[in-house]
């Protein structure tokens, strides 16, 4: 997922292959570690299988129940909703932190501090930032229980904690650092002084942002929908733990199946997946070309 | 549930000391010398023997004890039954001893992953609780054989393996170790009493809508809701443990209308999500294991482990050697088996609220008083502790359920793996996405 280095648009010759020869180290370690397993993935997906045996095959059936099975469009529009809401929450979140962290802080150390302080929960683990919602969020949990005190609630409130709404809560405190740092990135390499000249040629605040620094940040934003889009996708535990099992992911199912040994569905599963992530990914390239904008 | 082993240790080994040493040492030098003549310490010592199961079943403190007491050393390796059953189909070498839950039996069966034990290698069938070597109760009363039951899960046809029997042979799938009878957890408090449930077709009362838990495995998950439906009325299943597609689909159907009506609350997934599901009132009711219960009430807050009228729903796992090992590591193998239910592990699993399929040898690592408590069902006489010495029973408390034959010799269902399991797994993923 790496963009390749910024030398490669370069239009001489010699510098080409140079830097073909610097992407050679990442390309032998993709081909090895993420093209030869996907490989094998790809061959298991057409094979037969019964309770503990993969049986070599070519049959379709795997995929012909996966397309036909209700179950896998329910759960692919059940992620794809996931992703989409969390996608649009953490890019108002990411955007706006970035942006105050740039535009409004004064100081480059001060800056950097605060920033450093954006990643402070993320020094403990990912399942205990997540686990610790369970108690704040549950039926006697604190957060119902000071909506009760205040009189806001006279009944606790359920939908809280293992619900959608639960996932979406750990899903945008989980990822909305993925957004941020991206975003961050591209603000601060845009150079003031074009706002003093939005600004100088009568643009209002919320023009120099729409028409100048939304349009520069384009690369932050689309390499942080990446990780936010495939993170989302890819999950199956925040979805099992935050739904209390109430929800499926793709993820999710796939594991169930694993658990039972079936692989060859599972492998299908998969595959598809993967090429379904693959086109999300691919169309957010088309939108924002980031090989361009980082060498630009 | 971590704590020290050292701290652990001593404990333990304390209590030995006072309460059971010479019976307890005995059982295990006689075995050593009369049993295994070709076994001298001094090539054992060498040996190292990879013992792999479910953390409640692989546990640190015995592979310590045993490594102590046999002279060469077992690793205990906690790992989950996915990754369990695949090792031992694909990289069977990574394994010495393979401690099977009885469900995962079928996959193994045939593959040659494992080998037969003849009965004459392993010492204490004689001593074996008779619903393994028979399939009865104490009583002579014939157990259950709805789902995997016992008996026809301990036996080979012969000595290649192949094939179950349902019968006694001479050639058993593993040793058995440790079971259970799983049933029903309450809140009282929260339910209104400890009376308020008395039968599986509780979980499904609607008065318990969104209050309400299921084990999020497909196999037990839908195997309890049977039970509750049976008890019902709704319909009866010819065999809860092994059903056809038909009933599958009728449970399945039933099973999405109650999701969708928002009646349960959460599937759990592991030990502690169950006790904190309990514990913080998020369910009133669901399906649990033994040590949960003792873990909500040591938080102090009361659960009941309820004996239903329909019965219980039991498991049992066992220990079998891999077929790999020869010669000396093989007879090592032997030796630690026998080791395994010779007392000790069997001391230590009571204080867990497990049985050990050889009750006579675990009482001598017990106190009169835990015996009394753990296995006849009887009011504790002193403060219970578990294994790692925290209380978990005040003095005249009794076990919910009572002694071990009212409880094991109640199963209404054993644990399995279903012929139409692929079946089951398609419908149980649809089931949790609708």
């Amino acid at each position: 997922m790496a963009p390749p280095p910024a030398q490669a648009v370069v239009e001489d010759n010699s510098g080409e292959r140079a830097s073909w020869f610097q992407v050679a180290p990442l390309v032998v370690v993709l081909l090895l570690f993420f093209g030869l397993p996907m490989l094998v993935v790809l061959a298991v997906s057409f094979f037969d299988f019964s309770r503990t045996e993969i049986i070599p095959a070519f049959i379709f059936d795997n995929y012909i129940d996966l397309f036909r099975s209700e179950v896998t469009f329910r759960l692919y529009a059940s992620s794809l909703k996931f992703a989409l809401i969390v996608w649009l929450v953490t890019l108002v979140l990411g955007f706006n932190i970035a942006y105050f962290l740039v535009f409004h802080v004064r100081g480059l150390l001060f800056q950097i501090g605060l920033f450093l302080l954006c990643t402070v929960p993320f020094l403990t683990s990912n399942i205990i930032r997540m686990i610790s919602w369970i108690p704040f969020l549950g039926r006697n949990g604190i957060f119902n229980q000071a909506l009760q005190g205040a009189g806001i609630t006279s009944q606790p409130l359920e939908f809280l904690l293992f619900s959608d709404f639960a996932v979406i809560v750990a899903y945008v405190h989980l990822f909305t650092l993925f957004m941020v740092v991206p975003i961050f990135n591209s603000m601060a390499r845009i150079d003031k002084s074009l706002l003093e000249a939005a600004r100088d040629a009568g643009a209002g605040r919320f023009r120099v942002v729409a028409e100048v620094v939304l349009p520069l940040s384009r690369t932050g934003i689309a390499l942080g929908s990446i990780f936010v889009v495939t993170l989302v996708m890819g999950d199956s535990f925040v979805v099992r733990t935050m739904s209390g099992g109430q929800s499926a992911s793709v993820v999710s199912a796939l594991q169930n199946e694993v658990a039972a040994l079936q692989y060859p569905p599972a492998a299908a599963s998969a595959v598809i997946m993967v090429i379904i992530v693959t086109l999300m990914v691919a169309a957010i390239l088309r939108v924002v070309d980031v090989r361009k904008e980082l060498a630009g | 549930m971590t704590r020290s082993s050292s701290e652990t240790g001593k404990k333990v080994n304390r209590r030995t000391l006072l309460k059971g040493a010479a019976a307890g040492s005995a059982v295990v030098a006689t075995q050593g010398i009369a049993g295994f003549p070709t076994v001298w310490a001094q090539n054992t010592k060498d040996v190292t023997l990879v013992h792999a199961g479910g953390s409640y079943a692989a546990i640190k403190e015995i592979g310590e004890q045993a490594s102590k007491d046999l002279g060469f050393k077992i690793v205990m390796q906690a790992i989950t039954d996915d990754v369990q059953l695949n090792r031992s189909l694909t990289q069977p070498q990574t394994i010495d001893i393979n401690n099977i839950d009885s469900t995962k039996l079928p996959y193994l069966l045939g593959k040659g992953a494992i080998a037969p034990i003849p009965v004459a290698k392993y010492k204490l069938w004689g001593e074996t609780v008779p619903l393994f070597t028979k399939g009865s109760y104490p009583n002579g009363k014939m157990a259950s054989t709805q789902g995997l039951a016992p008996i026809e899960a301990m036996f080979y046809t012969d000595k290649d393996a192949k094939k179950l029997a349902d019968k006694p042979t001479e050639f058993l799938t593993m040793i058995p170790t440790i079971y259970n009878a799983d049933t029903l957890g309450i809140r009282p408090d929260l339910v209104g009493g400890r009376d308020k449930v008395t039968s599986w077709k509780d979980l499904l009362d609607p008065k318990y809508k969104g209050k309400t838990a299921l084990v999020d495995y497909a196999p037990v998950g839908v195997m309890d809701v049977a039970m509750a439906l049976e008890a019902r009325g709704d319909f009866k299943y010819a065999d809860k443990g092994n059903m056809t597609k038909d009933e599958i689909d009728k449970t399945i159907k039933i099973m999405i209308d109650l999701k969708k009506g928002g009646h349960f609350r959460s599937f759990w997934s592991t030990f502690d999500q169950s006790v904190n599901l309990m514990a913080s009132g998020e369910v009133v009711i669901q399906s649990m294991w033994s040590p949960a219960v003792t873990a909500v009430r040591s938080r102090s807050i009361d659960c009941y482990y309820v004996p239903l009228k329909e019965g219980y729903r039991g498991w049992f796992v066992g220990l079998a050697p891999m077929a790999h090992l020869s010669g000396l590591k093989l007879d090592c193998a032997y030796e630690y088996m026998n080791w395994f239910n010779s007392g000790w592990q069997g001391g230590f699993i009571a204080k867990q609220g497990y049985y050990s399929a050889v009750p006579s040898t675990a009482k001598k690592f017990l106190t009169p008083e835990e015996w009394d408590y753990w296995y006849d069902g009887k009011p504790a006489a002193v403060d219970i502790k578990d294994p790692y010495g925290t209380l978990v029973e005040k003095k005249g408390s009794t076990r919910d359920g009572g002694g071990i034959w009212d409880r094991m010799g109640n199963i209404a269902c054993w644990n399995t793996v279903m012929d139409e399991d692929r079946y089951l797994t398609r419908r149980w993923n649809e089931f949790v996405s609708s």
